[in-house]
């Protein structure tokens, strides 16, 4: 395993400056260059070199499904923040940027870190982690203990990115 | 419910202005919401619900300031005392106390916001039951008595015996909680701006407090606002009037300072 620099760094935002975000990269690489790490009752994930490699389930992710799931409202879609490459969903968060494209631009196992927890890649980061746990506070009754994705969901979800490989595509600002 | 005389004003009213094109109401120059860089969330309203709040006739938090001077007069059964046996003219008397609150209680060594105050009033000096928080009656006469500071710099009180709230505020304000792991500068001094889904992000400042909130369909407080932005965060809000948000109001007020109280607000 070698150690290398995000190969896309990851847009700055005004609220992660380029000296922090050195010094987490920097930790990262030096210290958890690949951490094995389990939380109770998930899957165990490896981190390497900013990505998770190996998927979380056996099951290989279904698109459909992965769609299916970053529109649903009800469990903290995408959506709130990010505009994606669908007709019907006019009225998407600008928050992150669009994920139009996106297939193209990461690997599936970038993608896999991205999802599982982007504070590995950005300790500031306004997105939250879908498949992580430790370090939460006060979480409400009905979440306690749970992630926000499934396992499942988070390799569905990551099939369906990887078929936005067009960033031309007409999606809302 | 509309009472009647409120009817027959919003007729009398509307055929009075009609062609006149005045606004009676608010409808302030928008350069006031913005004071020192800070923004009222008014300017984060897109222009119908903007109009609702200029528009005293409009604006649904009236008819909430409206039933707040009923009861400001109305006599406590028992006791035979009102607000205004104390009080008198609230025009004058309560002039500014909503921009100045929350404010350090001695007697119970914390802080008190209005809706506490006002509860204070009822058991200690007229012998009445205290009103629910969020129960109409209570919003009611936050609003009555905030409105009487409509138009004045916001100005609390930090030092003092009310540093160590003040602290413990500001802490909250930056601290992530939840499942989603957001803190309330993420978003309110972060991204103001930006879009969430449907809303856009306004700098959380709490000058329109009770606010009449469209998604709610009702007026809500400055604590209600707290609880509806933990939950969505997925965290375990505090309970109404809590030490905890009695803090927060503190720092939040203090982050509005110098903003203009617009006691009732409306907001998407
Ligand atoms: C609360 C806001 C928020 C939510 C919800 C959110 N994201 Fe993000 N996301 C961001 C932000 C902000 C960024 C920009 C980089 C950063 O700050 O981490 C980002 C970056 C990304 C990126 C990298 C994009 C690029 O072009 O660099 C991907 C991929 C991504 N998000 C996917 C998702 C998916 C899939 C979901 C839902 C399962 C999701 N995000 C939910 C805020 C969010
Ligand atoms: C995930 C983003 C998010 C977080 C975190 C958040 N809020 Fe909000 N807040 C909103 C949205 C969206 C609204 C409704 C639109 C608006 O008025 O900003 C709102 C509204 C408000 C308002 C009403 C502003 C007005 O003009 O009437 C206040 C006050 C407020 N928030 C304070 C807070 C406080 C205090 C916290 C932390 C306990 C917090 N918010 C956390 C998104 C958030």
């Amino acid at each position: 395993m070698s150690w290398r620099v995000l190969k896309k760094p990851i847009q700055a935002r005004r609220s992660a400056s380029p000296g922090r975000r050195t010094l987490a990269a920097l930790a990262l690489g030096l210290f958890t260059l690949a951490t094995a790490l389990a939380q109770d009752g998930l899957a165990p994930v490896t981190i390497i070199d900013f990505s998770i490699p190996e998927p979380l389930t056996q099951t290989p992710g279904d698109p459909a499904a992965g769609e299916r799931t970053v529109r649903d409202s009800r469990i903290a879609s995408c959506l709130i923040c990010h505009a994606l490459p669908i007709a019907d969903e006019p009225d998407p968060g600008n928050i992150g940027p669009s994920l139009a494209g996106v297939g193209s631009r990461y690997s599936a196992a970038e993608l896999r870190l991205r999802l599982v927890n982007p504070k590995a890649i950005d300790p500031d980061t306004i997105m939250p982690a879908y498949y992580w746990l430790d370090g939460l506070h006060r979480v409400d009754l009905p979440y306690q203990g749970r992630t926000i994705y499934s396992a499942q969901q988070i390799e569905d979800v990551i099939a369906y990115l990887l078929t936005l490989t067009d960033d031309t595509e007409g999606s809302a600002p | 419910m509309m009472p009647e005389w409120r009817s027959i004003c919003l007729v009398a009213g509307a055929m009075a202005l009609l062609g006149t094109g005045i606004v009676l109401g608010q409808g302030w120059d928008t350069a006031r919401y913005e004071v020192a860089g800070k923004k009222s969330g008014y300017l984060y309203m897109d222009e119908t619900t903007r109009q609702l709040q200029d528009d005293d006739f409009l604006n649904p938090g009236m008819f909430a300031v409206d039933a707040g001077r009923v009861l400001w007069e109305r006599p406590d059964p028992v006791s035979g005392k009102s607000c205004a046996s104390c009080h008198e003219d609230a025009e004058t008397s309560m002039r500014g106390v909503a921009a100045r609150y929350p404010v350090y209680d001695p007697a119970s060594g914390g802080l008190v916001n209005l809706e506490l105050r006002i509860n204070q009033m009822l058991t200690q000096t007229m012998g009445a039951e205290p009103l629910a928080y969020e129960s109409d009656d209570l919003l009611a006469l936050t609003a009555f008595i905030s409105h009487q500071s409509r138009g004045m710099p916001i100005e609390v009180a930090i030092d003092g015996p009310a540093a160590p709230f003040f602290e413990a505020g500001k802490a909250f304000y930056f601290t992530r909680l939840g499942q989603l792991d957001l803190s309330c500068s993420q978003c309110h001094d972060d991204r103001a701006g930006e879009r969430l889904r449907g809303d856009v992000i306004s700098e959380g400042h709490v000058t329109g407090f009770p606010i009449f909130r469209l998604l709610w369909d009702s007026m809500g407080s400055r604590h209600r606002m707290f609880q509806w932005c933990n939950t969505s965060i997925r965290a375990e809000p505090y309970a109404l009037g809590s030490p905890e948000y009695l803090s927060l109001e503190l720092y939040t007020a203090w982050r509005s300072s110098g903003l203009p109280i617009e006691t009732p607000a409306a907001r998407r």
